[in-house]
C-alpha cells in the first residue's frame, strides 16, 4: 500500500463489516497519487473497486489518478431535502391523500417515465447547467441555487463527452426518482441534539421535512459502464496496475482521465437538475393541500462524485481531486466554498435511515485538521443483501407493519419493499453516533419517516 | 460403450448470488454459450419472474471484446441498455459466440408495472466477481456483480 487505510466505526460496526471492505480499501491505498490515507466512513460496505462508504484524494501533481470505479454507476446520487413549515398534526387529516398524491405523482420504479423529453440541444443545456438549467425551465426558484452543492451546476462539463447511449437512456428519464433504495420521504424531526445549528438550518421538533433520495438515472449508469470499461482495458498503457479490475482508473492529467471528468461532472449537472424538477414536482402536491407552504431548500449533498478541492494534507496545502463513494462532503465552518447560508455554521449532512428506521441531519465539522479531507457516511448501509431480505420478508407484511407504527409506504412493487425491509439495513443510529464521535460530522436532528414512495 | 462428454450432463440454469447492496449474477451451462445465456436469465430474475414474460418482440446485439469475460460484462450490458432504453423485460435469450464476437438475441415484452412487478432497475454490470470459467464437471460458469 502507498499509504494506510483508515477505517471510522464502533467496535460493533467493524466487527460486522465484510472482509471486503478491508480488501477494497487496501487496493485504493495502492492507487498512483493517492494522498494521506484511504478511508471508510462507518456506514461502509462492499462495493465494486471501492467500497461504498470509501472516500479517497488524488494529486495530480503526484502522477495522481481518477478513477470510474471510485465514483460509480450512480454518479452524484445524494439526498436534497425542503423544509415545510408544517407540523406532524398538521399533516393528520390528510396524511392519506398526501401520500397517494405523491405516489401519483412522482414518477417511481423500473419503467417509469418522466414528462420531459428531451433533445439533443436541450441535452446539452442540462448537462452545462444543472439546477440552474431546471430553475430556467420553470421548475423551481433562483433562491434554491444557494442551498445546493456547487450552486447547482458543476463548472468543467463537457456534454460532448457523453456518449449517445447515454444521452438516449436519459431521454424520458428526466425528473424520475428510480428505483432501488431511492425514495422520496416525508419526515417528522423527532429529536434535536444541536439547538444552534438546528436553528440555523430552521429545525424544530416536530417539524414536517421532505427529503428526496436518487440520482443521475440512466445517463450517470452507461457513463460509468462505459469509462469502467475503457479505464480498465487502458490502464496497463498508462503503467497503472489494478490490484482489482473495478477500481479502472486513469491518470487525472490524461486524454481518458480528462474527457471521464467533463462527463462524470455533466452527471453531477444532470443529478442536480433531477433532484430540482422532483423538488418542483413536490411543491406542486403539498400546495394542494398547503398553499401556503414553500417548501425551500435545506441543502442538496451529493455521494458518487470525484471533485476538485483545496485541503490541507501532511504535506501543506494541496489541489486534490477527491472521491467519495457512497459518502458525503462534509465542510465546516469557516470553509471558503461553503454557501453564505452555512457560513458559520458547516454544511449539513443527510443520514438516509431505511423507511422503518431514523435518518439524520448532521453538520460539518469544523476539527482541524478536517477528518477523511472532510468527509461523513451517507446512510446505515446494508445488513443483508437483497437476496437474504427478499427471502426473509414480504413486502405485504412489511407495509402492514409499517402502517401500524404510523408510516405509509407507497411502491409500485412488493417485492422491492421485502428488499429494503428496515432489518435490512443497519442500525442507522450507531452509524450517526460513530460519525459524530470520530468527528466527521456532528450530531443535529433526528427524523422519521412518516410516508415513503419508494421506487 | 462411449463415455459422456465432460460438461454434457450439465442442466442449464441460473443463479443470484449476494452481494451487500447489489446482486450477483450467475449462468451455469454445458457451453459457454448457454452459461452466457443463463447469466441473462439470471439479470433478469433480479428484476422480475422470467417465467412471467412474454416472448412479444425479439432484439439483437453483437458485442466485441478482447476476453470472455468483457464480453460478459459488454452483453450484459448491452441487455440492461436495451431494456432502459426500450422499457422492455426479456425472459428468454440465444447466444453465439465466434472467437471474440458475440451474437446475441433477446425475447421479451414492455415492462408491465402489475404484472411483473419489476424490482430494480440495473444500472450496469460490473467487473467485480467476474469469472467466465469451467469447473472441474465440465459446466461454464459466468458471473458477475451487477449495481441496482
Amino acid at each position: 500500500m502507498r499509504v494506510p487505510a483508515v477505517l471510522y466505526g464502533d467496535e460493533g460496526l467493524i466487527a460486522e463489516m465484510d472482509d471486503k471492505v478491508l480488501e477494497q480499501i487496501g487496493n485504493v491505498a495502492c492507487l498512483p497519487g493517492i494522498v494521506d490515507a484511504a478511508y471508510t466512513m462507518p456506514d461502509a460496505h462492499w462495493g465494486y473497486g471501492f467500497p461504498i462508504g470509501g472516500v479517497a484524494a488524488f494529486d495530480p501533481d503526484g502522477g495522481g489518478v481518477v478513477s470510474a470505479g471510485g465514483v460509480g454507476f450512480d454518479i452524484s446520487c445524494g439526498v436534497r431535502t425542503l423544509l415545510t413549515g408544517l407540523k406532524r398534526q398538521d399533516l393528520e387529516s390528510c396524511k392519506e391523500a398526501l401520500a397517494d398524491s405523491l405516489f401519483r405523482t412522482i414518477p417511481a420504479g423500473v419503467g417509469s417515465t418522466g414528462k420531459i423529453v428531451l433533445d439533443e440541444i436541450e441535452m446539452d443545456r442540462m448537462l452545462e447547467g444543472g439546477a440552474r438549467w431546471a430553475i430556467g425551465q420553470g421548475y423551481g426558484r433562483a433562491e434554491d441555487l444557494d442551498r445546493i452543492e456547487e450552486h447547482g451546476c458543476i463548472p468543467g462539463a463537457r456534454p460532448e463527452a457523453v456518449s449517445h447511449r447515454a444521452r438516449q437512456r436519459q431521454r424520458e428519464e428526466m425528473g424520475t426518482l428510480g428505483s432501488g433504495n431511492h425514495y422520496l420521504e416525508v419526515q417528522e424531526v423527532t429529536a434535536i441534539s444541536d439547538d444552534g445549528a438546528a436553528a440555523a438550518f430552521g429545525l424544530a421538533r416536530g417539524d414536517v421535512v421532505v427529503s428526496i433520495h436518487c440520482g443521475s438515472r440512466g445517463l450517470g449508469h452507461q457513463i460509468g459502464t462505459e469509462f469502467l470499461r475503457e479505464m480498465a482495458l487502458t490502464a496497463p498503457a498508462h503503467g497503472i496496475s489494478l490490484p482489482d479490475l473495478e477500481l479502472a482508473c486513469a491518470p487525472i492529467r490524461s486524454e481518458i482521465g480528462q474527457r471521464y471528468l467533463g462527463a462524470m461532472r455533466s452527471g453531477i449537472n444532470c443529478a442536480l437538475a433531477n433532484r430540482q424538477i422532483l423538488t418542483d414536482l413536490t411543491r406542486r402536491v403539498f400546495a394542494h393541500f398547503f398553499p401556503e407552504a414553500a417548501l425551500p431548500v435545506l441543502f442538496d449533498v451529493s455521494h458518487n462524485t470525484c471533485k476538485e478541492e483545496d485541503h490541507e494534507t501532511g504535506s501543506g496545502r494541496r489541489r486534490l481531486f477527491v472521491h467519495r463513494k457512497g459518502a458525503t462532503r462534509a465542510f465546516g465552518a469557516g470553509r471558503p466554498d461553503l454557501p453564505a447560508a452555512f457560513a458559520a455554521t458547516g454544511q449539513p449532512v443527510f443520514i438516509g435511515g431505511s423507511m422503518g428506521t431514523p435518518s439524520a441531519i448532521m453538520v460539518g465539522a469544523a476539527l482541524r485538521p478536517e477528518q477523511a479531507f472532510a468527509s461523513s457516511c451517507h446512510g446505515a448501509g446494508r445488513r443483508l443483501s437483497r437476496h437474504q431480505a427478499s427471502k426473509r420478508w414480504r413486502g405485504r407484511q412489511v407495509v402492514d407493519e409499517l402502517r401500524e407504527r404510523g408510516i405509509i409506504i407507497k411502491s409500485p412493487s412488493m417485492r422491492g419493499i421485502a428488499e429494503e425491509a428496515p432489518g435490512a439495513y443497519k442500525d442507522s443510529t450507531a452509524v450517526v453516533e460513530t460519525a459524530h464521535l470520530a468527528g466527521l460530522s456532528r450530531k443535529v436532528a433526528t427524523l422519521e419517516p412518516l410516508i415513503c414512495i419508494k421506487g | 460403450m462411449t463415455t459422456p462428454a465432460l460438461g454434457s450432463a450439465i442442466e442449464p440454469h441460473a443463479e443470484l448470488f449476494p452481494h451487500d447492496a447489489d446482486v450477483g449474477v450467475r449462468g451455469i451451462g454445458p457451453t459457454r454459450d448457454s452459461a452466457f445465456e443463463q447469466a441473462a436469465l439470471a439479470l433478469t430474475s433480479a428484476v422480475t419472474d422470467p417465467a412471467g414474460i412474454a416472448s412479444q418482440e425479439a432484439i439483437e446485439v453483437t458485442c466485441e471484446a478482447p476476453d470472455d469475460a468483457y464480453l460478459l460484462v459488454d452483453w450484459l450490458n448491452a441487455l440492461i441498455y436495451e431494456m432502459s432504453v426500450r422499457r422492455l423485460v426479456f425472459g428468454r435469450f440465444a447466444v453465439s459466440i465466434e472467437g471474440n464476437r458475440l451474437y446475441g438475441r433477446a425475447w421479451g415484452e414492455p415492462v408491465d408495472r402489475a404484472r411483473h412487478m419489476p424490482t430494480v432497475e440495473p444500472k450496469g454490470a460490473t467487473l467485480t466477481a467476474l469469472k467466465v470459467v469451467v469447473r472441474d464437471d465440465g459446466a461454464w460458469v459466468a458471473q458477475c456483480i451487477v449495481d441496482v
